[in-house]
């Protein structure tokens, strides 16, 4: 059997005192969709930031196709990064250029190719996001949802066999949202990658992910199918898939406020 | 005990980023061949001319505005001792030896370092916190090749051309000074500086200007690299990056000055 497009084996990531992953073991086969869902601070980015090789972990290991990207040569690690693309949460366009120029970044500096390819190659780059036209412009001048596209273009200038988005949908309206997870489902279905999407937006992972993984505290508590995921019956999926808050924790707050009202009665 | 703690805390960070500083001045040192024309990566040439233009070409009238008042400065402090033993024209002298070794170099980096030295940090820190670093990593780009080299090979150009033009601008203020005192005209107030400068002086006032362009460089992009958080940290990025690379500017100089002084007098 082939090895998987990205294999996470038991990554623990410590800061301090503080366990931000613990022990997660995950597995993304070439070609499929992954979506890593999970609340506010339950790790994905952390897990992301591990798996495209910018931090390194307190244990365990990250391969992609095969690679161990933490004990891998420096040269190993350029070649792994030339097959994958990353679009960014902020969408970390340059914004001292124009969006061709961020496009053409990556080919002007790792490709021998001769400039009107380049201009050639970028222009379909920016088309294949419908972003055809706007290619003069500075990324200031974009809105939320052309920066993301762009941003998208940019990661996909070298063709690469694995794309990573961090929450491409945030802060976006649900229109340009759903436009940018057609473009997810193009660059599966044109161009075969294997994608990793990092969300928290339930209605985008269903709609283009194959398999869904959802982080709690810092571990998986569950890698499946969207269907059998979305009729799972563990509590913390069930919670989050029902949009139910977090119980208050009524009784240190209730202790504050009589504090205070106390602080207030003393005051008259 | 907690006093041990707190210096032994300081001495690590200290020695962290003194480490930091060597780390990062030999890769970039290292990355500056392939920021050449012809022989280094396409684009990059382009990149140190801006960088040149902002580091040089727009610091030049504050370096002239500063050394023109720092040379009549130095002229009139000296002229008012000299005068009282009738020995006035070694002004020229003072203010010739003065610049060329010392005031040229030194001027020039404070100005550099106020100027752009905060600009790299400025810069660097909102592409660490807006992710832009991140994503040239990602994208296999070497940041120091990338955003360090450039800046390395046009203050290493620049820095020591500017240190020419703050001598020479000292030295006519010098030449204004004494007219108005002694009504020494120019060419003979040049011929004068002529023979009291020893090419030695100039070199060294080189020297000296190079290894202040890589100090400035290194402390504000490392500065830059630093940060962490939100556009506050950016403006505490700047702020240290000024600070410290005037303080190693000054160390530096303490250190050559005394070298050269053992130098001439071994």
């Amino acid at each position: 059997m082939a090895d998987p497009a990205i294999s996470v084996e038991s990554l623990t990531v410590q800061y301090g005192d503080h366990r931000v992953l613990d022990g997660v073991s995950l597995n993304i086969e070439a070609g499929e969709v992954m979506a890593l869902l999970g609340g506010s601070g339950s790790g994905k980015t952390t897990m992301l930031r591990h798996i495209i090789g910018l931090e390194r972990p307190t244990s365990g290991t990250v391969r992609v196709r095969g690679v161990d990207i933490n004990r891998c040569s420096p040269k190993e690690l350029r070649d792994i990064r030339r097959t994958m693309g990353v679009a960014f949460q902020e969408c970390a366009l340059f914004n001292a250029m124009s969006i061709e120029e961020n496009v053409a970044l990556p080919l002007h500096e790792l490709t021998d190719l001769a400039d009107p390819v380049v201009e050639i190659m970028t222009y379909m780059k920016l088309a294949a996001v419908g972003l055809g036209q706007a290619g003069k412009q500075m990324p200031q001048e974009l809105s939320g949802g052309m920066k993301k596209r762009a941003a998208v273009a940019r990661a996909t200038a070298l063709d690469p066999e694995i794309m990573v988005f961090d929450e491409p949908s945030a802060g976006l309206d649900p229109i340009v949202a759903a436009g940018l997870d057609e473009v997810i489902l193009i660059l599966k279905r044109a161009f075969h990658m294997t994608i990793l999407v990092v969300t928290h937006e339930l209605a985008s992972a269903f709609r283009v992910a194959d398999r869904v993984a959802m982080l709690y505290k810092g571990s998986l508590i569950a890698v499946d199918t969207k269907d059998k995921f979305q009729a799972s019956t563990h509590p913390r999926i069930r919670q989050f898939l029902d949009r139910v808050p977090d119980p208050i924790e009524s009784t240190a707050v209730q202790d504050r406020f009589r504090e205070l009202a106390g602080m207030a009665g003393g005051r008259k | 005990m907690n006093v041990l703690e707190t210096t032994g805390g300081g001495v690590i960070r200290g020695l962290a980023y003194l480490g930091g500083l060597t780390i990062q001045g030999w890769m970039g040192l290292r990355a500056t061949p392939r920021v050449l024309p012809l022989v280094g990566k396409r684009g990059r040439w382009q990149a140190a001319l801006r960088q040149m233009a902002a580091i040089g070409v727009d610091a030049l009238p504050m370096v002239a505005i500063m050394s023109v008042c720092t040379g009549f400065i130095l002229a009139m402090q000296a002229g008012a001792e000299l005068r009282r033993f009738g020995a006035l024209k070694y002004v020229m002298d003072t203010v010739a030896i003065g610049f060329t070794r010392e005031l040229g170099p030194l001027l020039t980096a404070f100005v550099v370092s106020g100027r752009s030295g905060s600009a790299f940090s400025a810069e660097i820190g909102t592409m660490v916190v807006t992710s832009e670093i991140d994503a040239l990593r990602t994208m296999a780009i070497d940041p120091i090749e990338f955003v360090l080299a450039p800046k390395y090979l046009a203050a290493m150009i620049t820095i020591p051309c500017l240190s020419i033009m703050s001598n020479a601008f000292g030295i006519l203020a010098g030449a204004g000074f004494m007219f108005i005192t002694t009504n020494i005209r120019l060419p003979m107030y040049l011929r004068y500086v002529a023979n009291s400068i020893e090419l030695r002086d100039v070199f060294t006032g080189l020297l000296k200007s190079l290894v202040f362009a890589i100090i400035i460089v290194n402390v504000g992009c490392l500065e830059g690299f630093r940060t962490r958080g939100g556009p506050d940290a950016v403006g505490r990025s700047a702020t240290s990056a000024v600070v410290w690379s005037t303080f190693f500017v000054i160390l530096a100089d303490v250190f050559f000055t005394a070298v050269f002084y053992l130098v001439r007098k071994g």
